[in-house]
């Protein structure tokens, strides 16, 4: 048997739970992303609204 | 989905991941032939499952939203998407893995392997041609067709094993393979996390498609002002 056999094992739950993490901290950074240009947004309109007045 | 309940999902997704580590590390016996490596099986296959059902999904979600014009139906179809392909991308690096060891290389091109990485790049092209159409309606109606288009290779990556001679291991699902019930049960049961975090990052992913819409909108007030 390959004596690599057990790391690589490892290796491979690894791989697998890294790409999900990679995902999850994408998914993470976009919705802070999202969430900071709805803020911004929602007070530029509150602003322009005010202007408006 | 309410936060607490994905808070609740990810926490039942972790404990019974937790308790399947535990069992398939310290419980359940190496495989006579493979060693130790034949466990990368119970993340392999239902990594691909829970792909396989993503897509699925998001095929259904998009021809509704053809029926139906609902973007609600497009933000699931994403949403399903995107998941699906994370765990497509699990799928294909625990088999290149696995691969390296038991057969001595990351890659062939035989029919399942080649399909599989054919389904990611189809995926990957639908949620590319996303960024390139900027009308909402248009980008959903396009990328609607895509997804369906799409899909026809799932059912191609499942029956390929069947179809045409290959390097792969026989299916141990309704095939012609065969596993200890103790392997097979681990097999199922590892599915469960895998399917709870891919409820949990889909629901989670359709809060920012409806936060996106929601940008597109103040964005069209916003220049009317």
């Amino acid at each position: 048997m390959d004596p690599r056999n057990f790391t690589y094992m490892f290796y491979g739950f690894l791989a697998a739970w890294l790409i999900l993490a990679a995902y999850v901290a994408a998914l993470a950074g976009r919705e802070r992303r999202l969430q900071r240009r709805l803020d911004s947004l929602k007070r530029l309109l509150e602003d322009k609204e005010k202007g408006a007045r | 989905m309410r936060g607490k309940t994905l808070i609740v999902l990810c926490g039942l997704a972790a404990a019974l991941l937790a308790r399947n580590l535990y069992v398939m590390l310290l419980e359940l016996p190496d495989e006579a032939a493979q060693g130790p490596i034949f466990r990368i099986i119970f993340f392999h296959v239902p990594a691909a499952w829970t792909a396989f059902l993503a897509f699925l999904g998001a095929a259904g979600a998009s021809l509704l939203y053809l029926l139906r014009k609902d973007l609600r139906y497009d933000a699931f179809a994403v949403a399903l998407t995107e998941v699906g392909l994370a765990f497509a991308a699990a799928n294909l690096a625990t088999g290149m893995i696995w691969g390296r060891i038991i057969w001595g290389i990351w890659w062939t091109w035989d029919p399942r392997l080649t399909s599989m990485l054919v389904c990611w790049v189809l995926y990957a092209g639908y949620l590319t041609l996303r960024h390139a159409v900027e009308e909402p309606g248009q980008r959903a109606r396009v990328a609607a067709v895509v997804s369906i288009l799409a899909c026809v290779d799932v059912p191609i990556v499942f029956f390929s094993i069947r179809w045409w001679r290959t390097q792969h291991p026989q299916p141990v699902v309704w095939g012609g393979g065969s596993m200890d019930p103790a392997y097979w049960n681990m097999l199922f049961l590892n599915w469960i996390p895998l399917l709870l975090l891919g409820a949990v990052l889909t629901a989670l992913r359709m809060r920012q498609e409806s936060w996106q819409r929601e940008i597109e909108g103040l964005r069209r007030r916003a220049h009317a002002l």
